[in-house]
C-alpha cells in the first residue's frame, strides 16, 4: 500500500511509534485525517487495531466519586487522598512515558508510598531471578543481525507480539545471516501447539507446570552429565533424545538466544523457572555465545523497570515509607498488598487491576478511596474515586518508551486530544502534595 | 459429573485488538468469556461450540461458554481462555512471596451445566 499525497486536511506521520507492545516497532508511517488515523502502514494486526480504533473519548477529562468534575476539583481530591493515607499505594506505569514515570516515583517519594508496576504480574519474577543470576543479554539489533538459534520458551509472540518474527528474530537478513530465515534454526517450547509454533522448525511439547524440570535436563545435558531416560520423560514429558537433540544444536550454534515469556514467570515456579533458563543461558556460553532475553508485554512495561531502578535502586515492588527503598516481592508487591488488605489508598496509572488481579485484591481495592488515569474507560476507572481521562501516549503524547531490550525510543505523536497527558495532570498533583505537605503558610 | 482438566490462561490476538477496540465492546468480550477445548476432549465430553460449563479452581469459579480449540493446538486435558476477568477469577491471592500470583497451569474441575 502506498502513503496517499498529503492534503491539508490528511498529515502523514512518518516512522511512528507503536507502543502496543513491548517491540515498540517505530517505523509505521500514520495517515491521519483530522483526529482519526485512518492508516497504519507497516503495522501488524495488534497495531492497527490500536492505532485504527484509537478515538478521542467524549468523556470528561475529570470524573470524581462516578460524577464529571473539573481537572482542578479532581487534582485537588487526589493529593488529599495520598497525602492522608497511612500505606498508599502507586500501580501501574507500563502504558505511559518514562517521562510520567519519572514524576510517579517522585510522588511516592513524598507521600511514602509504595510503588509497584505491572511489571510484577508479568516478568516480575525474571526481574527476582536477573538479581540471583544475571542476564545475559544482548539487542535486538544483536538477534537480528547475529542470531543463528532463536528459541522461545513460554512465549507465544505470533500473537501478543507479531511483529517479533519478521522484524527482529526470524525472517530478516542481518550481517552475518544473509539468507535470512534459512540462516536461522526456531525452537519453540511450550505446553500448547501455539501459532507460534507453527513457525518453527522445533516443536518440544512439555509437560505443563514442567519447565524447570525441562530446563534443568538442559543445564545437566550442557554438562555432559548422564541423565536417566525414563525419568527425564516422566518429569518432562519430552523424550531424553529430543532433548540431547536439542543442545548439541545449541551447542553447534554461533549465536543463540532463547526469549521467554509468561509461561514461565506464571507458572508453580516462577522465579526459579526463569532463574533456571538464565542459569542456562550462562552455562552456554562455555560452549558459545548465548543471550536470553524476557518479551516483554507493555508498550514501556521495560521503561517503567528502568526508571524505578535509576530512580530507587530497585525495579519493581518498591517501598518508600520509611524514606528510603526497599523491596521485597511478595510484600511490596501490589497484589500481595492489595489482596492482604494492607494499602489504604492507591493510584492506579495506566493499568486495569479491577479486571485482572485476584479477587481478594479486587475487593480490597474497590473498598479504598483510589485515583486512577487511563485514555479509556474500564473496570478500574469505573470504581474510582477520581479517575482522569488522559490522552494517550506516542497517539496524543510525545516522550520516551523503552523497547524491551532496554533501548529508549522517541515517541512521534499523531494529532493533540483535548485530554490532558497523564504527565501534566500528575505533575500537578505531585505539586499540590507538596504544597498540602508543607502546610498552610504563615504570615510573621 | 465433573472431569479434571490444567487451565492455561494466555494472550490471543484477538483478545489484543478488543483491548484497542473497548473492553466493553463485543470482541474482547466474546474472547474473555469463552473457554477453548480440544477436539478430542469435546468429543468425549458430548460438548458442541456455545455450550457452557462451570470451572471450579481452588481459589474461585467461573460459568462460561465453551469453543472446539484449532485442530492440533490443545492436548487432550488441558484448556485454554484469554487474559481478562474470568481467568484472574480463578487466580489465588497468594503470591508465594513472589508477587506474581499463579496464573497459569491452574489445576479446575469442569462440569457441563444443562
Ligand atoms: S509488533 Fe507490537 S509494536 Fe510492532 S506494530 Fe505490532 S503491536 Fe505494534
Amino acid at each position: 500500500m502506498s502513503i496517499p499525497e498529503a492534503t491539508p486536511e490528511t498529515k502523514v506521520v512518518k516512522d511512528a511509534t507503536c507502543t502496543f507492545c513491548g517491540c515498540v516497532c517505530d517505523d509505521i508511517d500514520l495517515t491521519v485525517e483530522g483526529t482519526h488515523i485512518v492508516d497504519a502502514k507497516r503495522a501488524c494486526v495488534l497495531g492497527n487495531s490500536w492505532f485504527l480504533n484509537h478515538e478521542v473519548d467524549d468523556r470528561p477529562s475529570c470524573h470524581v466519586d462516578g460524577q464529571p468534575a473539573d481537572l482542578e476539583v479532581g487534582i485537588e481530591r487526589a493529593a488529599r487522598i495520598l497525602v492522608d493515607a497511612n500505606y498508599p499505594l502507586i500501580y501501574g506505569l507500563s502504558d505511559t512515558t518514562s517521562e510520567s514515570q519519572r514524576v510517579v516515583v517522585g510522588i511516592a517519594d513524598w507521600i511514602g508510598g509504595i510503588v509497584d508496576t505491572t511489571t510484577s504480574v508479568c516478568h516480575g519474577p525474571s526481574g527476582m531471578a536477573f538479581q540471583g543470576v544475571g542476564e545475559v543479554t544482548c539487542s535486538l539489533g544483536e538477534v537480528r543481525n547475529r542470531a543463528d538459534m532463536v528459541m522461545f520458551w513460554g512465549s507465544n509472540p505470533a500473537e501478543s507480539h507479531p511483529r517479533h518474527f519478521t522484524k527482529y528474530s526470524l525472517m530478516p537478513k542481518g550481517m552475518f545471516l544473509p539468507n535470512g530465515r534459512k540462516d536461522r534454526t526456531c525452537v519453540i517450547v511450550d505446553v500448547r501447539k501455539t501459532k507460534s509454533a507453527k513457525a518453527a522448525d522445533i516443536f518440544v511439547q512439555i509437560k505443563p507446570r514442567r519447565d524447570f524440570e525441562g530446563l534443568w535436563t538442559l543445564r545437566a545435558l550442557a554438562q555432559g552429565i548422564e541423565l536417566d531416560p525414563e525419568t527425564v520423560e516422566q518429569d518432562t514429558g519430552v523424550p531424553i533424545a529430543t532433548w540431547q537433540d536439542l543442545m548439541d544444536r545449541m551447542k553447534a550454534a554461533k549465536f543463540g538466544v532463547i526469549f521467554f515469556g509468561m509461561g514461565l514467570t506464571m507458572t508453580r515456579g516462577k522465579h526459579a523457572n526463569s532463574e533456571a533458563l538464565l542459569a542456562l543461558t550462562r552455562d552456554m556460553n562455555r560452549h558459545t555465545r548465548f543471550t536470553c532475553k524476557p518479551n516483554r508485554g507493555h508498550g514501556n512495561v521495560t521503561g517503567a523497570d528502568n526508571v524505578v531502578a535509576w530512580r530507587t535502586g530497585y525495579p519493581f515492588g518498591v517501598n518508600l515509607t520509611r524514606g528510603y527503598p526497599r523491596f521485597n516481592p511478595g510484600e511490596y508487591t501490589a497484589s500481595d498488598v492489595l489482596a492482604r488488605g494492607e494499602a489504604d489508598a492507591a493510584m492506579i496509572i495506566a493499568s486495569d487491576p479491577m479486571a485482572n488481579f485476584s479477587q481478594p485484591a479486587r475487593t480490597h481495592l474497590a473498598s479504598i478511596p483510589y485515583i486512577a488515569f487511563d485514555p479509556k474507560e474500564t473496570p478500574t476507572t469505573r470504581s474510582a474515586a477520581v479517575a482522569f481521562t488522559v490522552a494517550t501516549y506516542g497517539i496524543n503524547v510525545p516522550g520516551t518508551v523503552y523497547r524491551m531490550d532496554d533501548v529508549p525510543i522517541p515517541l512521534r505523536p499523531a494529532f493533540e486530544s483535548p485530554h490532558p497527558s497523564d504527565f501534566e495532570i500528575l505533575s500537578r498533583i505531585k505539586r499540590r502534595v507538596r504544597e498540602l505537605q508543607a502546610g498552610p503558610v504563615r504570615v510573621v | 459429573m465433573s472431569d479434571t482438566f490444567i487451565l492455561i490462561p494466555g494472550r490471543t490476538s484477538k483478545q489484543g485488538c478488543g483491548i484497542s477496540e473497548g473492553k466493553y465492546g463485543e470482541n474482547y468480550q466474546s474472547e474473555v468469556n469463552t473457554l477453548q477445548v480440544s477436539p478430542s476432549d469435546m468429543e468425549r465430553l458430548a460438548l458442541s461450540d456455545g455450550d457452557r460449563v462451570r470451572l471450579k479452581g481452588e481459589h474461585g469459579e467461573i460459568d462460561v461458554a465453551i469453543k472446539a480449540a484449532k485442530k492440533g493446538e490443545l492436548p487432550s486435558g488441558m484448556l485454554f481462555i484469554a487474559y481478562g476477568d474470568m481467568s484472574s477469577r480463578l487466580m489465588g491471592g497468594d503470591t508465594h512471596g513472589s508477587g506474581m500470583p499463579t496464573s497459569k497451569g491452574l489445576d479446575v474441575e469442569l462440569t457441563v451445566l444443562k
